[in-house]
């Protein structure tokens, strides 16, 4: 049928009788289809108009600005914690002063963007599924709809988008905290100065392992949240399928960005090589 | 009480032969109905009868399976996206549990499907349209609350006022009066007549509160088994002797 109004958003599926492979399998396939739908249609509809540009700030707002006290806490805790924990066996070699480099190395090729992003997909993912799951069920999004509203373009893209450019710029600021964090500990222990220590902190970086941990945050981001509004959106059986959504969209979002974590720096080794 | 203004002759909505089913759930089956310019035709019938189903359809919220719905002379299914909003703009749906935007103050709920779709209003057109809305469903000093602060039949009433900010020539009701009070159920039914009136509006009327039916609808159509077996006056439709129709009717007015 003709450009049919794509969502049909309260259309529950049913599924029918026949399965392929057995219902558990088809399922399964159907979601990852229907996940790739998800995907698929917000890469079309983001370079439509209109932007909503005030509710994509007002989604970073909340990404952003929410997030950041937690994230300076966890950031400057592991910051000293992981160079605790590091400095017994360099001192048995008495390599100590290795310490600023090998942080450097594992703050900003690692800790950074995991922790930052897995502190978002708790706090924003939840959040995102949540809410978007109860509009689901109170038919807030069906209510956009019949006002000619889109509800991809209005909730959808304007959460991914924020999502996406604020968890990169919270990761830069968590690296910073766990940075100084980090030096802190240092300073106390070995009296290394703050110049020594952050030369030694970037001596061992090249240009590709900060871009890889860059493209990491932006693609950790959009994976918080598209899978909240994926969730969210597919919210179904009242207040239980609100709470749920929260619940898959951090557990979902979680297992997808270690995946990620994986195949990334997968790649960036690869790279490396060549 | 007094009934309201007399319909025309042309038909705003057209269904026919409609079908629709949830996998084996057969909700309706081929369907007809047909609403008249200017009148109020409440459609009745028990609770799972299909009732929300249809209008959803009209507004393709809901793809039908079979049959077709001609709406201000459009074939529904048949639009595209940008056709199908434009048509969307011209028909109101108040929605069964109001579907209030939550995270929005009253007055946001009124302006933001406004501003969405009108470009370039002032600031001083926005407040003047929310505050005609409002005043229209007599909540005139509510704007700056919150839905969730809000009772049941205020939320109904700033549903109804929502759909009335972008000035439909079609509404349609889910339920305008369930799980209200008699006292402001009565003040729903004046409220749904007087915007017939005031926006010369054709309304379908979703109910199974026979009061509500016969005091705002000229003509009532009864859902039965996913068709309409019956449509006419109250009177006409009443007056017969199939069970179904009998039950209903012994139940609202406790004969
Ligand atoms: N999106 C959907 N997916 C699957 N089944 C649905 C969907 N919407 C409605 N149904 C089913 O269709 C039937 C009719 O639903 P509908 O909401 O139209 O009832 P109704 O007449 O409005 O009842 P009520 O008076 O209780 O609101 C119900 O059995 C319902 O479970
Ligand atoms: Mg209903």
């Amino acid at each position: 049928m003709k450009g049919r109004s794509s969502e049909t958003s309260s259309e529950r599926p049913v599924s029918s009788r026949r399965y392929l492979f057995g219902r558990g399998v088809d399922d399964y396939f159907k979601g990852i289809a229907n996940a790739a739908a998800f995907v698929g249609r917000f890469f079309k509809e983001v370079f439509r108009l209109p932007i909503h540009l005030r509710e994509i700030i007002r989604q970073s707002y909340y990404t952003g600005v929410k997030s950041l006290p937690l994230i300076a806490l966890t950031g400057f805790i592991i910051g000293v914690v992981f160079t605790k924990q590091s400095r017994p066996p360099l001192e048995d070699f008495g390599a100590t002063s290795w310490l600023p480099s090998l942080m450097g190395i594992a703050i900003i090729r690692a800790l950074g963007p995991l922790v930052t992003s897995l502190i978002c997909a708790g706090k924003v993912g939840s959040n995102i599924g949540a809410e978007l799951g109860s509009m689901k069920v109170t038919e807030q999004i069906d209510a956009m709809e019949v006002s000619a509203i889109n509800p991809f373009k209005f909730l959808v893209v304007t959460r991914v988008l924020a999502t996406t450019f604020t968890i990169p710029i919270l990761t830069i600021f968590c690296i910073s905290v766990g940075l100084l964090g980090s030096y802190v500990n240092v300073h106390q222990e070995e009296a290394t100065g703050i110049i020594t220590f952050f030369r030694g902190a970037f001596s061992s970086l090249s240009f590709l392992d900060v871009a890889s941990s860059l493209a990491k945050s932006v693609l950790f981001g959009f994976t918080v949240g598209m899978v909240g509004c994926y969730k969210g959106f597919h919210a179904t059986q009242g207040t239980q399928g609100v709470g749920r959504a929260a619940n898959q969209a951090v557990v979902l979002s979680m297992f997808l960005i270690f995946l990620e974590e994986l195949v990334v720096v997968q790649i960036t080794n690869w790279i490396r090589l060549y | 009480m007094e009934k309201t203004a007399g319909p025309g002759t042309e038909p705003v909505i057209e269904v026919v032969d409609l079908s629709k089913s949830f996998g084996d759930l057969h909700v309706l089956k081929g369907a007809n109905l047909e609403v008249i310019q200017g009148e109020n035709l409440a459609v009745l019938g028990k609770s799972g009868s299909g009732k929300s189903v249809l209008i959803k359809l009209m507004v393709g919220l809901l793809k039908p399976d079979q049959g077709s719905i001609r709406i201000l002379g459009q074939e529904v299914s048949t639009l595209g996206r940008k056709e199908l909003d434009a048509l969307r703009l011209r028909i109101g749906f108040s929605f069964q549990n109001s579907a209030l935007y939550d995270s929005m103050s009253v007055y946001e709920n009124l302006s933001f499907p406004l501003t969405m779709n009108v470009k370039n209003l002032s600031r001083k057109e926005v407040n003047l349209a929310v505050a005609e809305a409002l005043e229209a469903v007599g909540l005139a000093d509510k704007g700056k609350q919150m839905p969730s602060d809000l009772s049941g039949g205020q939320r109904k009433r700033i549903g109804i006022a929502r759909t009335l900010i972008l000035k439909p020539e079609i509404i349609l009701y889910d339920e305008p009066t369930s799980g209200l009070d008699p006292v402001t159920c009565t003040e729903i039914n004046e409220l749904i007549n007087e915007v017939q009136q005031r926006y010369n509006t054709s309304s379908i009327i979703i109910t199974h509160d026979l009061t509500c039916a016969k005091n705002t609808a000229q003509r009532v159509a009864m859902l039965l088994d996913g068709t309409f077996p019956k449509v006419g006056t109250f009177e006409e439709v009443f007056t017969t002797h199939d069970p179904h129709i009998r039950d209903f009717y012994n139940y609202n007015f406790i004969e």
